[in-house]
């Protein structure tokens, strides 16, 4: 069952651009593209847990700050030869605002 | 005794001649005049150097060293004003010369519309290095407006130069369409509207009456009445062989002087080559033939039989970016028909003109990687019936599986010309290779194919990968990533060409192959456009890099360092106190003193960053921009004020230094020091840029490493004064700003354009010099300020040091 909450304007996040969204598990991170898609993927890369959130975004992909790894944002895998995935969250967008599926949140901490 | 050779004119047809000459072993005892105060260089070539893409050192082809060795008496600067062919000698300034065989090489001369005005000062032709100079000058205005007049080769690429060096300019010409001689309409056309996409006003049917203005010229007026005010008019309309002295001393002239196949005038005893010369009728005004004609003038001056055959000559524009070929006929005639592929969504036209099935005529505007295939085909007159059905397609499409460009010029035949201008032909370039030249500047010693007007070079470095297989290395460029096929040099030309003032902007006009680029090539775009505009563009937060976005460097676990300015490394306990409680406050784990004489404070959270730098900042401490490519330390040394050695304040000087550069943006990171006396305490000798004080002054050096690579600093000047030597260090700031590649340290974009060309900006040319610190201080007047305390806001915490939202609560439930 999905569980939808409003998390924020879509104003909130600068275009190419993302933020956060603390959790008991950790925080997520919310991204915004150049077109407006929104995606939302654990703030920690598969390589060594870089801060995705502060990567350059790219069409539909992070560069993670620390070693330049390539994430795509649709998928959570990393790019080109560097192997790996991150777990990636539900995200609606309705009139401006974001919507986070939180089913998954409760059913990691439940787990 | 070895006769007497003579030659007026040190052009390129004589240099030529010379080299020529010189290998065959001629015995003579050679004079040459040349009334411009330079020895021969590539006059093909000047278009480059005015646009700034190259320098006036990198074009020259003989140098003093080429001469003495060759015993060859130069009278530079001298112009021959009589041919006594009586006597057998030339008259000049410097007096009279005997000579027993004397060539007239005396090239062509800028043709000056007949207008009143057309003296004016302000009015130039575009002829030789001192037209260049002149036109330089006039650029270095600001708004500076320049109107040329001739829309042919060389208007177009005095335009598209003087459009680079940031002036407004207006092409006027006289036909309906540009390079008329050139391309058929259409392609005409189409380089109209690429000249007009990067700001150039083009005006065909242009009718010039009067260049207009009292002691310089003001503006130029049309016939149909209209004004267009300039300060640099540049007349592109037309060459006239130079044979005053040929039509003096009674030699037979037409248009040009009339030479024979074996280049002898009506007077046994002179020869004449090059642009000033009439063969069977024609004058030519491009290097190929000429080059051939003094292969031919070699020979005949070694007793060898030899005769001048007109050679097809092709005509390529070099301006960068523009992709054009003409070459042969392509009037419309009975009996030629044409073949014609166009794709006006990428601008790119083709037309092959054919007579008997063969190709006479080639205008390709937009995509010319094929020229040289219909070239050679046009040249050896090669029936094209069997492939005609596919021919406009070009090698790829041939079915012979040539796609693949190494296997497209693997398969040309032997004799296929490479390079146009000096008749080169594969055979040829593949000998020398085999024979050891296994690099391009090699092959061009060897071959001199790709060493005038360079546009064969891409061809002649397949040819080296073709032949020498996996032991080649492509010296070229590389692009900037692969979201596009320019490098960051084109780019950089782009930006200011086109006024481009977007990261969008950009992508678009340049035709970006991604829908936002890259992390890549966007924190260089963003940086290329700050130093551009500073005063226009808007820094793109999301096209930096974390540490810039933050102002602060992250570190592996996600947290940051905090690394507060100490000016010149000198701080007070008051500043130490403030920094231990911030320490203290906010937990962190550890202090450590950096090698930039200040004191780092690593492990700070994230969201406690805008918290401590307001802390910090209450104290009177900002941002040590540690984190950025910009300026980062001045190291000093405590010089005059306590040092039994000092000799300057080197400390002062330093802490000028650092208020005066900190907050600007830069290629790289930019480091400094200052050291009282040669001991050099600072080590300033490894800086980007290092002052050493002395008795005397200032020693400014700059472009060293010690990071990844260690050099030593290269000496910029030594100066008397400590504005001087601020003035100097800011204007080396600037020329890297306004020229590096982003992410080359001044060392590596030093080594790219040599020492001499930067102390030729910044030291010798003093104007320059305080140009380059004005359009620095601009810069500053936006960039010169805190970032902490700009971040340190509640919007800012609002907006964006805060989490978008807290689910802590929910997902524990
Ligand atoms: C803090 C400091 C080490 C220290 O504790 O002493 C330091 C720390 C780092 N240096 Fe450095 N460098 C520090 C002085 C130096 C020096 C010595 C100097 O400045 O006198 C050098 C050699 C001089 C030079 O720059 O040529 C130096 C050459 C480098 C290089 C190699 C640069 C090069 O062009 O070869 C890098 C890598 C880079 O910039 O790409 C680098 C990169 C780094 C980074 C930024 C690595 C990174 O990207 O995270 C480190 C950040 C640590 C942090 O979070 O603060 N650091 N680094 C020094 C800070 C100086 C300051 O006050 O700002
Ligand atoms: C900006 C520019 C771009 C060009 N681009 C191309 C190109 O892309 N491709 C191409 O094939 N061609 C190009 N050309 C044309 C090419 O440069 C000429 O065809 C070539 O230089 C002619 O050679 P020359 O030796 O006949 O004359 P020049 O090279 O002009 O040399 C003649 C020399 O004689 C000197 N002289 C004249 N009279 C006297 C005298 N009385 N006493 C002493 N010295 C005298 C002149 O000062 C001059 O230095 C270009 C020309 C220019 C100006
Ligand atoms: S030397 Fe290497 S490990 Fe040490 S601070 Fe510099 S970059 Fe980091
Ligand atoms: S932690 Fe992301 S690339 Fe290394």
């Amino acid at each position: 069952m999905s569980r939808w909450i409003d998390i924020a304007a879509l104003d909130d996040i600068p275009a190419r651009g993302a933020r956060v969204v603390k959790t008991a598990q950790g925080c997520i991170a919310v991204f915004r593209t150049h077109d407006d898609r929104v995606f939302a993927l654990d703030d920690a890369c598969p390589h060594k847990n870089g801060t995705l959130s502060e990567g350059i975004v790219h069409g539909a992909a992070v560069t993670c700050p620390l070693h330049n790894w390539v994430i795509n944002l649709e998928t959570g895998m990393a790019e080109g030869p560097d192997e790996g995935q991150v777990a990636t969250y539900q995200i609606r967008v309705e009139n401006g605002r974001i919507l986070l599926d939180a089913s998954r949140l409760s059913a990691r901490s439940a787990a | 005794m070895a006769e007497k050779l003579v030659i007026i004119g040190a052009g390129m047809a004589s240099g030529r001649m010379l080299e020529e000459l010189l290998e065959r072993g001629a015995d003579y005892d050679i004079t040459l005049f040349g009334a411009e105060p330079r020895g021969n260089y590539n006059r093909i070539m000047l278009s480059p150097v005015l646009a700034g893409e190259k320098t006036y050192e990198e074009i020259v082809t003989h140098d003093a060293d080429w001469y003495r060795d060759n015993n060859i008496t130069c009278r530079f600067g001298e112009t021959v004003v009589k041919i006594d062919r009586k006597a057998k000698q030339v008259v000049s300034a410097g007096g009279v010369t005997p000579y027993d065989k004397l060539v007239v090489a005396t090239g062509s001369a800028s043709f000056f519309i007949p207008v009143t005005g057309n003296d004016l000062p302000g009015v130039v032709g575009f002829r030789d290095l001192d037209d260049v100079e002149a036109m330089t000058a006039a650029a270095r205005k600001p708004d500076g407006k320049a109107v040329i007049i001739g829309g042919g080769l060389l208007g177009l690429e005095a335009a598209a130069a003087l459009k680079l060096q940031g002036m407004d300019v207006t092409v006027l010409h006289l036909m309906d369409h540009l390079m008329e001689r050139q391309l058929d309409p259409a392609a005409g056309y189409l380089l109209q509207k690429e000249l007009e996409s990067r700001g150039i006003n083009v005006i065909c049917n242009a009718h010039t009456k009067a260049i207009l203005g009292h002691d310089h010229v003001d503006a130029v007026l049309l016939e149909d009445g209209t004004i267009h005010p300039a300060d640099l008019v540049v007349m592109a309309a037309g060459i006239r062989p130079e044979t005053r002295l040929a039509v003096d001393s009674g030699l037979h002239v037409e248009r040009g002087i009339v030479v024979d196949d074996s280049m002898h005038t009506s007077d046994p005893h002179i020869f004449a080559l090059g642009e000033c010369v009439e063969h069977d009728s024609v004058v030519y005004g491009l290097v190929a033939p000429l080059f051939d004609m003094a292969k031919v003038l070699a020979r005949t001056l070694t007793g060898e039989t030899a005769a001048f055959i007109p050679p097809a000559v092709a005509t390529r524009l070099k301006v960068t970016g523009v992709e054009l070929f003409s070459a042969g006929e392509f009037d419309e005639d009975d009996g030629r028909e044409d073949i014609v592929f166009r794709d006006p969504a990428r601008g790119i036209y083709k037309r092959l003109v054919l007579e008997d099935n063969r190709i006479v005529g080639i205008v390709m505007y937009g995509d010319t990687a094929d020229a040289t295939w219909f070239f050679g085909k046009l040249t050896m007159a090669e029936d094209i019936g069997p492939i005609r059905e596919t021919l406009i397609f070009g090698p790829a499409y041939q079915g012979d599986g040539l796609a693949d460009p190494l296997a497209a010029v693997a398969a040309m035949p032997a004799e296929a010309e490479i390079c146009g201008c000096n008749g080169v032909c594969k055979g040829t370039i593949v000998e020398a290779i085999a024979d050891g030249a296994d690099d391009l500047g090699k092959v061009r010693a060897a071959t001199k194919a790709s060493a005038s007007c360079g546009n064969c070079t891409g061809l002649v470095e397949q040819l080296l990968a073709s032949t020498l297989g996996d032991d080649f290395e492509a010296p070229t460029e590389q692009p900037v990533c692969g979201c596009t096929d320019l490098t960051h040099d084109d780019l950089r030309r782009i930006i200011k060409a086109r006024a481009l003032k977007s990261i969008p902007a950009v992508m678009q006009e340049a035709g970006w192959k991604t829908s936002c680029g890259c992390h890549v090539c966007r924190p260089a775009l963003n940086y290329y456009l700050i130093a551009e505009w500073p005063l226009e563009y808007r820094d793109d937060q999301q096209s930096r890099f974390v540490n810039e976005r933050n102002h602060a460097n992250i570190q592996k676990d996600g947290t940051y360092s905090v690394v507060p300015r100490m000016w010149g490394g000198i701080t007070t306990p008051q500043e130490l106190r403030a920094i231990a409680d911030a320490a203290e406050k906010y937990n962190v784990p550890t202090v450590h003193v950096t090698g930039g004489q200040r004191i780092d404070l690593l492990g700070v959270k994230r969201e406690d960053l805008p918290d401590i730098w307001a802390d910090l900042n209450a104290a009177g401490l900002v941002s040590g921009h540690a984190y950025s490519k910009g300026l980062r330390t001045v190291k000093t040394c405590v010089g005059t004020d306590h040092c039994r050695f000092g000799t300057q304040d080197s400390t002062g000087l330093g802490i000028k230094l650092e208020k005066i550069l900190w907050g600007s943006w830069t290629p790289h990171k930019v480091k400094l020091a200052v050291s009282g006396c040669p001991r050099n305490c600072a080590e300033a000798t490894c800086k980007d840029v290092g002052v050493i004080c002395v008795d005397s002054g200032y020693e400014v050096s700059a472009a060293g490493a010690a990071g990844m690579e260690l050099k030593e600093t290269e000496p910029l000047a030594k100066v008397a004064t400590e504005q001087e030597a601020i003035d100097l260090t800011v204007a080396f700031i600037q020329l890297y700003r306004e020229n590096a590649r982003y992410l080359d340290r001044p060392y590596k974009w030093v080594a790219r354009v040599g020492m001499d060309w930067v102390r030729a900006q910044v030291v010798e040319d003093t104007d320059n010099r305080a140009a380059l610190c004005a359009r620095f201080e601009v810069s500053q007047s936006v960039y010169r300020k805190d970032p902490w305390a700009e971040q340190a806001t509640d919007e800012h915490k609002q907006n964006k040091w805060s989490p978008l939202a807290d689910l802590t609560l929910e997902a524990a439930e």
